[in-house]
């Protein structure tokens, strides 16, 4: 019992001080300078390098559930309805979640080796001595580039499911093609797409604010390192889950 | 003019700093000699305000500046520089960059003016040449030298050096000492070091101070404090526990 209030008891500090972070980057992000070109050197990080491997994976989602959503579909004989399933849940869920776990597992988690590494190496200590704050100069940048590209990631992720559905669904088991989108036309809605989008934004701010918060309280040396992005990864995606629910049940319930 | 007051830090059951009292005078050679973990990286920590203590007091130029917020330490830290350990260079940016980062930063300054100064800083470490190096690439003595030339382009009134020797073979240790005693000659800033070695710090410094057990048990210049009768600076030598 004493673990687990113990457990409990570290999870809500380490609540606290992760949204410390969070209103120090606000306060930070509206002083100038606005450093730029940081933004746009995490922006291209975080999205224009996570393109290819959000695509890759966002293919093959589409395909398998198009596979199995034919399976389903023609018990009732209704395999037409494949498109615009797997439309809604690209739109509302498979892209912005899973293209949100792929950046984690790609960005979040070099962003938390990259600042512990920074912070064991006293490089962090170094900006502090030099007057510049490294939440302003490390960590705002990085959120910027989380809230900015999650959406676009997501939305490829959507459309190349969709796309890899519609090949599987229409070229390989032989759905008609004009009825597959149809039904796509018919099911999805603008705010299907909207709400992914919103999704998007706090994943984005999730997984850069978690990794940027380990990364940052890094200790030990390389272990330490370790650590810290292991922690990134699992409690980013973790959270990603959770704030998933809630979204959902805020916007679609 | 630098002085700590009764400084005082733990951590957790750790008392590391048990009351240590300095002053550091303008435009000299400080060392601060002790055993490894005495606490000599956590003093010099609290003087540029990387550390806040448990209680005591730090004036630089007569400002205390344990109280003082982020914003207003930042100001202080401006007349600061610091060389870390093992450098702290940015290792994702070049040699060039990262002396030149602090000038970047920090100073307002014209392109061109900038240029003049990371080439003569770069130059001034005998290192022209490996300017589009980047840090993983130099050996430890090279990536001193670079830290040394970051440290010192801003021309800070203060420079802090934690350990500037330390990991060196004896030749990269008496060229690093050279070079910073050159420097000092030309620049005329305070310096205050921390070390463990003996040699070099009385060959380099105007004046010691020996850190044991948390707190200053001798001062003094290099000839006051290894005169034979310095009963303190005997028991260091020796490496005697009780101070």
């Amino acid at each position: 019992m004493s673990f687990i209030l113990h457990w409990l008891k570290n999870q809500l500090a380490d609540l606290g001080r992760i949204f410390t972070m969070f209103t120090d980057a606000v306060r930070w992000s509206v002083i100038p300078p606005l450093r730029i070109k940081n933004c746009i050197k995490q922006m291209e990080f975080v999205g224009v390098k996570s393109f290819s491997i959000v695509m890759f994976t966002g293919i093959f989602t589409g395909a398998v559930l198009a596979l199995h959503g034919y399976e389903t579909f023609s018990i009732i004989n209704m395999e037409t309805m494949v498109g615009g399933t797997v439309a809604v849940a690209m739109a509302r869920e498979m892209g912005p979640v899973l293209a949100s776990i792929m950046v984690v597992a790609r960005a979040g988690s070099a962003m938390a080796a990259e600042l512990g590494t920074m912070r064991v190496t006293e490089q962090i200590d170094a900006l502090v001595t030099m007057s510049i704050n490294p939440v302003k100069y490390l960590v705002v940048p990085r959120l910027i580039a989380g809230i900015t590209m999650m959406p676009i990631l997501a939305s490829i992720f959507s459309l190349t499911g969709f796309a890899g559905s519609y090949f599987v669904g229409v070229k390989l088991l032989g759905i008609n093609s004009g009825l597959f989108m149809a039904n796509v036309t018919d099911i999805v809605k603008l705010e299907d797409y909207t709400h992914g989008m919103v999704k998007a934004v706090v994943f984005g701010l999730l997984l850069t604010l978690i990794a940027c918060f380990h990364g940052f309280n890094a200790r030990g040396g390389a272990e330490g390192v370790g650590k810290a992005t292991n922690k990134a990864v699992v409690s980013g995606c973790v959270a990603i889950v959770v704030a998933d629910y809630f979204l959902s049940a805020l916007m679609f319930g | 003019m630098i002085r700590i007051v009764n400084l005082k830090k733990s951590f957790g059951n750790q008392e590391v700093l048990k009351g240590v009292n300095l002053t550091i005078q303008t435009g000299s050679i400080n060392v601060i000699l002790g055993r490894s973990g005495a606490g000599k990286s956590v003093l010099i920590k609290h003087i540029i305000g990387l550390l806040k203590p448990d209680s005591g007091e730090i004036y630089i130029d007569d400002v205390e500046i344990t109280q003082l917020d982020d914003r207003e330490m930042n100001k202080i830290r401006e007349r600061f520089s610091m060389l870390f350990q093992e450098g702290a260079l940015f290792d994702s940016i070049t040699v060039w960059d990262n002396v030149a980062f602090p000038l970047r930063e920090r100073l307002n300054l014209p392109k061109s003016e900038i240029d003049t100064r990371v080439a003569k800083g770069i130059k001034d470490v005998e290192l022209t040449g490996m300017e589009h190096k980047l840090p993983a690439e130099l050996s430890g003595g090279m990536k001193k030298r670079v830290a040394l030339a970051r440290a010192l382009v801003t021309n800070p009134k203060i420079v802090l050096f934690d350990e500037p020797t330390a990991g060196l073979d004896p030749i990269t240790e008496n060229s690093i000492r050279d070079l910073i005693m050159r420097l000092h000659k030309t620049q005329k800033s305070t310096y205050v070091m921390i070390s463990h070695n003996i040699e070099f710090t009385m060959k380099i410094a105007d004046k010691i101070a020996l850190l044991f057990d948390g707190k200053i048990i001798a001062e003094g210049t290099p000839d006051e404090l290894f005169s034979s009768d310095n009963a303190a600076m005997a028991h260091y030598m020796n490496g005697n526990k009780t101070g």
